[in-house]
């Protein structure tokens, strides 16, 4: 493809960015190779977003060296940097809901016929080529509203594989996807590698980097710190130089006492969801849900909540029956529910992080009817506090927190209502490594004081390190109910897919 | 059948334009001249032009996810500006004048486009500030005077009543507009860029779409299809006083509506639009026809308007469920 320079593709160096008064990057640096796949880590807020986002062309560098494929380079827009040959997948999918699946790959880009007009026809046969080589059937033509993350997730990758860039990094593309899809992913990628292209890889999951990458850069509070062949190092020299000290055990699950039943799901039907769902959760237990992404774990979460509706079934809650989808209800008999998109479900980003702690719990700090902030942020406090919430100022607004800060402000938000239940939905997504550890020991301590919770995650190591009780779900149906002591990666995988390969035979 | 159906109704111009055509056949059943004589029929293709030109510029601007209220403004300014050329520099030829009112209209399109652009308000508030100053500018220029039929040569407005093949000379500009409008938005790169800006501005951006150009574009449009309504409404009406165009963009923002150009950009075509923009006129010429009185003509509108937005959200909602079932079966294929 491109000349067999032997110059690097992407050369940062000393590169400085701040923002206001805030030093997001204060000396980045990666060198990345023609050919090669390299891993980008460290923990949220180390500057590896605003890295990308400066080989993107969405930032400005304030200094430092910037080389692409041995230019100097400035970037002023996104359009600059993709016409130099940077693809990029954002974390977040970036999609435009309302056009078709096809146009959402081929935008400003789309093929032509004579008179400059839109081929749709080809655009459609370019987009089904494209997700042959991914392994994945989506329809080009239907519209790109309401597509699942994984989804959304595989035309951004699609979307940046067919641009033919030089260069593609990918800002955790995998949290979404699930085992089968990964491992597509990667194929693609280590083919694209093998054409001579440079990728640059970020993801906390530490199986994924060594499974996919030759050269892992490390950066730590927005400079860089060491940059190693995958092959001379390992996952504990890597979080050692990403956190600047040794980290504890990752999932310190301590046993707890078992008490009462506290949930009971009955036969829980949603056509289209779920089907036939039922288990239980006993207070100090921590039971996970495993399954694939799109298997129905956050439906039947939902509905247990009361966000969704069901067909038929019943939920109980200390031998009480909550009424279907009344969120409220749920809250009072003593639910809570921390959701697994928290930008859009569990957080009002825009207000400030009080009043996000207060939100559940307003209606008993109301006094005469009227709310003072000084109320919430008299109760908010406790709560950043028992969490350790890091932040100058409760009433800073929310949107401006990492993730790991975002997640403990929806946790506190919960725990304010004084829960014997407690569900959470990927609680760990896009959070970094030491942020995790304080979730997990965070989710562990609630059960040790009697709660009763229900974790639902795509990362097997945190379900099997964290439950009790690991139970699968496979196409809307639990096909396991695995103990603890018997719960092995092989085991919960072979649930997880059993669906898949019978209907294969058939 | 019950696809077919359901097509049919997602299908919002179809829709439309069964309300049109059943409005336009119980008029006629009730007087037969409203459709079947020289002058009815005349009518009820050449009305709707000028509403229908404004609509597919306000569609246009709509689907890139902002608002243009200042063109009621633009067209009585370009209405006045059409009879003043014509009584300063008589002999100036029409093709001139017209080219010359879009080109005012593109002008003041262009101001809202860069203030939009630039400032990052919502247009809804900038068009408003436009709307009032374009309007002022008229004022202050037009003082008392008005234009009438007599200032006009009578080639200019022999316009409004021309026919070929007896369809109006009017509603041709309009439909060549439209279609113009219509292939632009459906076919190029940059009509389909103009839905994803309104789709989601912020990964637009990401994107590295030219999003400042475009929504530029849209207004620059949108200003230049009102200059062009400005000489539609003097060549059909004859007169223009200070009041011409008052209140019209509300009309061409309700046409847009009720013809599925979603509010919040990103869907909608421009024949909807013009569909919706038909079906306004149409019905508030229908309505005193079978004997309804005026009071009730505006809450007609506001009731069309209220229908489709609650025929929008049924419908999403319809969609939505449809999508999560076939989510389900296709991972269970």
């Amino acid at each position: 493809m491109s000349e067999p320079a032997r110059e690097p593709v992407l050369v940062l160096d000393e590169v400085h960015k701040s923002f206001g008064a805030t030093a997001a990057l204060t000396s980045g640096g990666i060198t990345v190779e023609a050919g090669s796949i390299h891993a980008l880590v460290g923990e949220n807020g180390a500057g590896k977003s605003t890295m990308v986002k400066i080989v993107a062309g969405v930032h400005r560098r304030d200094g430092g060296v910037f080389r692409f494929q041995g230019d100097d380079v400035d970037f002023s827009s996104t359009a600059e940097a993709k016409a130099a040959g940077i693809a990029v997948i954002y974390q977040e999918p970036t999609l435009f809901p309302d056009l078709s699946v096809a146009e959402n790959l081929f935008m400003g880009r789309q093929p032509l016929k004579p008179g400059r007009r839109v081929d749709r026809a080809a655009m459609y046969e370019q987009s089904e080529v494209l997700f042959q080589r991914l392994g994945v059937h989506l329809d080009p033509r239907r519209i790109a509203r309401g597509l699942s993350i994984a989804d959304q997730q595989i035309i951004e990758i699609a979307k940046a594989i067919s641009l033919d860039a030089a260069l593609l990094v990918m800002d955790e593309p995998t949290a979404a996807l699930s085992g089968v899809e990964v491992d597509r992913l990667f194929a693609v990628a280590r083919g694209l590698r093998d054409e001579g292209r440079a990728l640059v890889f970020i993801s906390h999951r530490f199986e994924e980097i060594f499974a996919l990458c030759d050269t892992v850069t490390v950066l730590r509070d927005g400079a860089y710190v060491a940059t190693q062949a995958i092959a001379d190092t390992n996952r504990g020299e890597i979080v050692a130089q990403m956190v600047g000290r040794e980290v504890g055990e990752l999932f310190p699950k301590t046993p707890a006492p078992i008490g009462d039943t506290v949930l009971r799901v009955e036969r829980l039907n949603s056509t289209g969801a779920f089907h036939d769902v039922s288990f239980e959760v006993r207070a100090g237990e921590i039971v996970g849900i495993a399954g694939l992404v799109g298997a129905g774990r956050s439906e039947i979460a939902r509905a247990v909540f009361g966000v969704d509706g069901y067909d038929s079934g019943s939920v109980h809650l200390n031998g009480e029956a909550i009424p279907m989808r009344d969120p409220r209800a749920s809250i009072k008999a003593g639910m809570a529910f921390v959701p697994e998109d928290r930008r859009l479900q569990g957080l009002i980003t825009d207000g400030s992080i009080a009043r996000n702690i207060a939100s559940v719990i307003r209606r008993g700090l109301a006094k005469v009817g009227f709310l003072t902030s000084r109320s919430e942020l008299r109760a908010a406090d406790e709560w950043a506090a028992r969490l350790h919430v890091k932040t100058h100022a409760l009433d800073m607004p929310a949107t401006t927190m990492s993730g790991g800060n975002q997640q403990k402000t929806v946790l506190a938000k919960w725990l304010a209502t004084e829960p014997s239940l407690l569900i959470v939905d990927e609680p760990t997504r896009g959070i970094d490594v030491g942020t995790k550890a304080e979730v997990h020991r965070l989710l562990s301590d609630l059960a040790g004081q009697g709660i009763a919770i229900v974790m639902i995650s795509s990362e097997l190591s945190e379900v099997l390190g964290m439950a009790d009780r690991v139970l699968v779900v496979c196409e809307g149906r639990i096909t396991a109910d695995i103990d603890r002591d018997q719960a092995t990666p092989e085991a919960v995988m072979r649930a997880a897919t059993q669906l898949h390969h019978t209907e294969a035979g058939a | 059948m019950k696809n077919a159906v359901s097509d049919l109704l997602r299908s919002r111009e179809l829709a439309v334009a069964l309300v049109l055509i059943a409005a336009v056949v119980l008029t006629a059943l009730k007087s037969e001249s409203f459709v079947f004589s020289a002058d009815g029929w005349r009518n009820l293709l050449v009305t709707p032009s000028m509403l229908v030109i404004l609509a597919v510029g306000q569609a246009a601007v709509i689907v890139t996810r902002n608002v243009d209220l200042s063109v009621g403004s633009v067209l009585g300014l370009t209405a006045y500006m059409t009879g003043r050329i014509f009584i300063e520099a008589p002999g100036t030829p029409i093709i001139a004048v017209v080219l010359a009112a879009i080109g005012l209209g593109a002008v003041l399109g262009l101001v809202n486009g860069v203030i939009v652009a630039v400032a990052k308000v919502p247009a809804l508030v900038i068009t408003l500030g436009t709307l009032y100053i374009y309007r002022g500018v008229f004022l202050t220029w037009a003082g008392s005077d008005r234009i009438n039929a007599s200032d006009l040569p009578d080639d200019f407005l022999a316009l409004g009543n021309k026919q070929i093949a007896s369809i109006p000379v009017l509603s041709i500009v309009a439909l060549l507009v439209l279609i113009a409008v219509g292939y632009y938005l459906y076919s190029t790169r940059g009509g389909r860029e103009m839905y994803a800006i309104g789709s989601d501005p912020d990964a637009a951006r990401l994107y590295g779409l030219p999003v400042t150009r475009r929504v530029i574009g849209a207004f620059v449009l949108s200003g230049a299809l009102a200059g062009l309504a400005g000489v539609v409404y003097a060549a059909r009406y004859g007169t223009v006083s200070s009041g011409a165009g008052l209140g019209i963009e509300l009309e061409a923002v309700g046409a847009a509506v009720i013809g599925g150009v979603a509010i919040f950009g990103g869907s909608g075509t421009v024949w909807g639009a013009a569909i919706g923009a038909a079906l306004l006129v149409t019905i508030n010429r229908a309505l005193p026809v079978v004997g309804i009185s005026d009071f009730w003509q505006r809450a007609v509108v506001g009731g069309l308007i209220l229908a489709a937005i609650v025929l929008d959200r049924v419908l999403a909602l319809h969609r939505e469920r449809r999508l999560s079932i076939e989510r389900d079966t296709r991972s269970l294929a």
